[in-house]
């Protein structure tokens, strides 16, 4: 197990280094972050001052050096635009991200499973039939579409939920939470139901197939010949059988759902991290862009290694020490 | 943990409870982007600065029709050429209760143009600044700055006792590493003072009472949320969340004026919008030989060939300006003779070509931003097939402002378009120094095409430093003349400023596109 995390820890490392690599790479790409600095008519020579200031003429492979030689002792440098510690504009808007993609996340499971064994259950019902459809149209339109719909139905013909932000914020400690407000917790609603709807329709058209193809294997046809009660076989017996891949698919969307709020963000104006990148892009700020992927990669990272380690409690017969499969016990 | 909870409960309640009832004087203000910070010696983005002049004021400033006015100073002279006296205002206190005096202004002027401060370039030609008494500062130059006062009305005047408290004399500067005191705090002598701030949520603003100037604002609280998606922004405004928002739309203007409540501010703005020629010796992306735009026949070609009352009419709904100057009506140096466009005629314009050697046309690049101006690519697209009607292929590249710009500066394009609002100087001045002047040291920083006349060139230095406005504005018009007729850039038009309320509030559109909400009014 030790060495299972240790290994996992490695990897972390390299990906986050491999990411920041080519971070750097595209950054050149995005445009001069000089020219957002300076005022529209500086001269060439107060261009090229703000230049070597911010050492942006030093070659790419030293930039790369330098940044993750500070990014190890914990320095990210400074915004360009903001003009504050990076560290420290991340750590402010991680907040909100995280109580966006928590309360999505939950709200993708605690809805999406459900509705996939009804609908598994009850294949021919009118409302399996409607979820259905729902569900489709729900996985193919463009989540920023969607996000637009709730906010004109909800704020301007309604009234009844906020457009834009995260309501009123109550600081614990560094972390502001917007679950102790009833203002916060309303203008949760739209954006984590925006951002959860890919993943709910996913995860219940997953379960619906899973249990389908489960229901009809052999041994539930033996617990209904020894006369066991359908509670006892669906969800006993069926479930946990249908839950392994739709762990896997979770933690996978789990990290879709930390990048796709970016879009959220941008719609209702969330104050996340993904609402920070994108201004960051807008404004060439190489070191925010930077440290957020940096950070994403590392989330990512972090996900996986999670699930793989979930997959032993759920099936005992993963559970296989990884050093004896490669031979090289310690 | 049960004392956390009772704890949390309770600011939960009282958030509860200040939410309920809003105060009517309160307004709720949306823009497309937050400010960079609370430091306006710290960036250039003059939205920002204009959002700090509620909280921080200059010298000199800025009134509703744009006229400049006494602010901080009370009156000025000129002692030499270059040396300006400045007769501060008397009784005026920051918001901590310090009073404001002459060593404020030394300070904050040396901070704003110290050699690593980021907005030295707004103030230029301040060499020094010397107190001679508490209510009495001279200003000396490097030469004779007709501009200074609306270089002035830029920079914001700090509490000199309480920067240096707060260890914030120096300029912040990005690159140590350390953050600015004065990036996340804020000290003024403005009409409101920061309540309190979440960057790229909502800062509050609320009343000074203790304000020096009468308030012709009935404000008590100004609540300010950037909402960057335009969708959002303007359902934020229907829906009743907020109660001005800048910009809005222009595709939603009708839904928002037809929507009981609310109504659409609209007028055309200063920022002129143009486009440049490369005249250096070789074109980008060619197929003749050297460099036909060297020819004023053919710029002027390509200037008759475009239709500027169809791109109004089609493209911008009617709602901006056509120009015939690189300056908007405001601007000082503005002539409305010269702003008369050569008119459209496809026929002239291929006689032109013609004339010139280019009967069956030629091929060039022209590179436009798709998210700086209103409307800019489509601007472009259209541009692009009038021109392939009189023969020219424009190739046309549309990217993202932080590559379009990096571009054009580089020379790297036949044709670009920039858009070119004169701020913070609102001075003619500005154009024919950093575009039509040819390319040296701090001149022509923006005339990337190299176009150079020495008549202009020995005008644009005259102006500079010519200290009687009349003969400063006649030499303004002249140099446009010269450009005008050699077609030296390619203005289009002004483009609209559109801001949207709700109907009970008041306020004041200036051209500039900044809202100054010391003049605003809820009722």
């Amino acid at each position: 197990m030790f060495v299972f995390l240790v290994r996992r820890l490695l990897q972390a490392v390299m990906v986050m280094l491999a990411v920041a690599f080519i971070a750097f790479l595209m950054f050149r790409f995005l445009g001069d972050p000089v020219n957002n600095i300076v005022s529209q008519d500086a001269t060439q020579v107060e261009r090229e001052e703000v230049r070597q200031r911010l050492r942006l003429d030093d070659p790419l492979v030293i930039q790369y050096g330098r940044f993750v030689a500070n990014a190890a002792s914990g320095d990210f440098g400074i915004s360009y635009r903001n003009s504050r510690p990076v560290s420290a504009l991340l750590a402010e808007r991680f907040p909100a991200t995280a109580e966006l993609v928590l309360v999505a996340a939950i709200l993708s499971l605690a809805l999406g499973i459900p509705l996939g064994i009804y609908t598994a259950l009850k294949p021919r019902g009118v409302l399996s039939q409607g979820l259905q459809i729902l569900s489709l149209i729900g996985i193919s339109l463009p989540t920023f579409v969607t996000g637009i719909l709730l906010i004109l139905v909800f704020s301007v013909w309604l009234g009844w939920l906020p457009s834009f932000g995260r309501g009123d914020v109550v600081d614990v400690g560094w972390w502001s939470t917007g679950f102790l407000t009833a203002s916060g917790l309303k203008a949760l609603i739209l954006p984590s139901f925006m951002l959860c709807l890919f993943q709910l329709t996913l995860i219940m058209r997953l379960v619906r197939a899973e249990m389908l193809e489960v229901l009809r294997a052999d041994y539930i046809k033996f617990a209904k010949a020894r006369g066991l009660k359908n509670r006892a076989i669906h969800f006993r017996h069926a479930l946990k059988n249908t839950l392994i891949p739709v762990v896997t698919i979770f933690g996978l969307q789990l990290g879709g759902l930390i990048a796709f709020a970016i879009i959220t963000e941008t719609v209702f104006q969330w104050p996340g991290m993904g609402a920070l990148f994108i201004q960051a892009v807008n404004f060439t700020d190489v070191p925010v862009m930077a440290a957020y992927l940096v950070m994403v990669s590392l989330i990512f990272v972090i996900i996986n290694t999670s699930v793989d380690l979930l997959y032993n409690v759920i099936d005992p017969r993963l559970r296989t020490d990884p050093t004896r499969a490669t031979g090289k016990g310690a | 943990m049960k004392k956390f909870l009772l704890a949390a409960t309770a600011a939960a309640l009282v958030q509860l409870g200040l939410m309920g009832n809003a105060s009517a004087a309160e307004l709720r203000y949306a823009a497309a982007g937050d400010i960079y910070g609370l430091d306006p010696h710290s960036m250039t983005d003059s939205f920002s600065i204009n959002f700090l002049q509620h909280v921080y004021e200059p010298l000199v400033r800025y009134n509703k029709e744009l006229k400049i006015e006494p602010a901080l100073a009370l009156s000025w002279e000129v002692i030499k050429p270059d040396v300006i006296r400045y007769k501060l205002r008397q009784g005026v206190k920051f918001q901590d209760g310090a009073d404001f005096g002459a060593d404020d202004v030394v300070v904050s002027l040396m901070r704003a143009t110290a050699e690593k401060s980021p907005i030295k370039g707004n103030l230029p030609a301040l060499k020094s600044v010397e107190k001679i008494d508490d209510y009495t500062v001279d200003l000396h130059l490097s030469g004779p700055t007709p501009l200074l006062n609306n270089y002035l009305t830029n920079i914001a005047i700090f509490d000199a006792g309480w920067l240096e408290k707060n260890n914030a004399v120096a300029p912040v500067d990005a690159q140590l590493g350390e953050e600015g005191y004065t990036t996340t705090h804020a000290n003024g002598t403005g009409p409101f003072k920061v309540e309190s701030r979440r960057p790229d949520a909502q800062t509050v603003l609320v009343v000074n009472e203790g304000w020096w100037d009468k308030p012709e604002h009935n404000l008590t609280k100004i609540t300010f949320t950037p909402i960057t998606s335009d969708a959002t922004r303007v359902a934020a405004l229907l829906s009743g969340e907020v109660d001005i928002i800048t910009p809005s739309p222009l595709q939603d203007a009708k839904r928002i004026a037809s929507n009981p409540g609310t109504k659409v501010l609209e007028s055309p703005g200063l920022r002129s919008i143009m486009m440049n020629f490369n005249m250096r010796d070789k074109l980008v992306d060619g197929n003749v030989e050297g460099n036909p735009f060297k020819d004023a026949r053919v710029r002027k070609a390509v200037y008759q060939a475009i239709n500027m009352d169809l791109v109004r009419d089609k493209i911008m709904r009617g709602k901006s300006r056509n120009a015939g100057m690189q300056i908007a009506p405001e601007v000082p140096g503005f002539d409305a003779k010269l702003n008369e466009r050569f008119p459209y005629d496809t026929a002239a314009s291929k006689a032109l070509l013609a004339e010139a050697g280019y009967p069956d046309g030629f091929q060039f690049n022209m590179n436009c931003p798709n998210d700086a101006y209103v409307n800019d690519e489509e601007v472009c697209q259209a541009m692009t097939a009038m021109l392939a009607q009189v023969g020219l292929k424009a190739k046309l590249v549309t990217e993202a402002r932080t590559l379009h710009f990096k571009k054009a500066q580089e020379g790297q394009t036949d044709m670009f378009m920039i858009g070119w609002a004169t701020l913070p100087m609102l001075d003619g001045f500005s154009v024919l120094s950093a575009m039509l002047h040819s390319p040296e040291e701090k001149l022509g920083t923006w005339n990337p095409g190299g176009y150079k006349n020495a008549k202009v060139d020995e005008l644009v230095k005259k102006i500079d430093v010519e200290l009687d406005e009349t003969k400063r504005r006649a030499m303004m018009v002249e140099a446009f003349g010269i450009t005008e007729q050699e077609v030296a850039w390619l203005p289009l038009h002004q483009q609209p400023l559109s801001w949207a309320v709700r109907d009970n509030v008041e306020v004041v559109q200036t051209a500039d596109d900044l809202l100054r909400l010391w003049y605003a009014k809820v009722k």
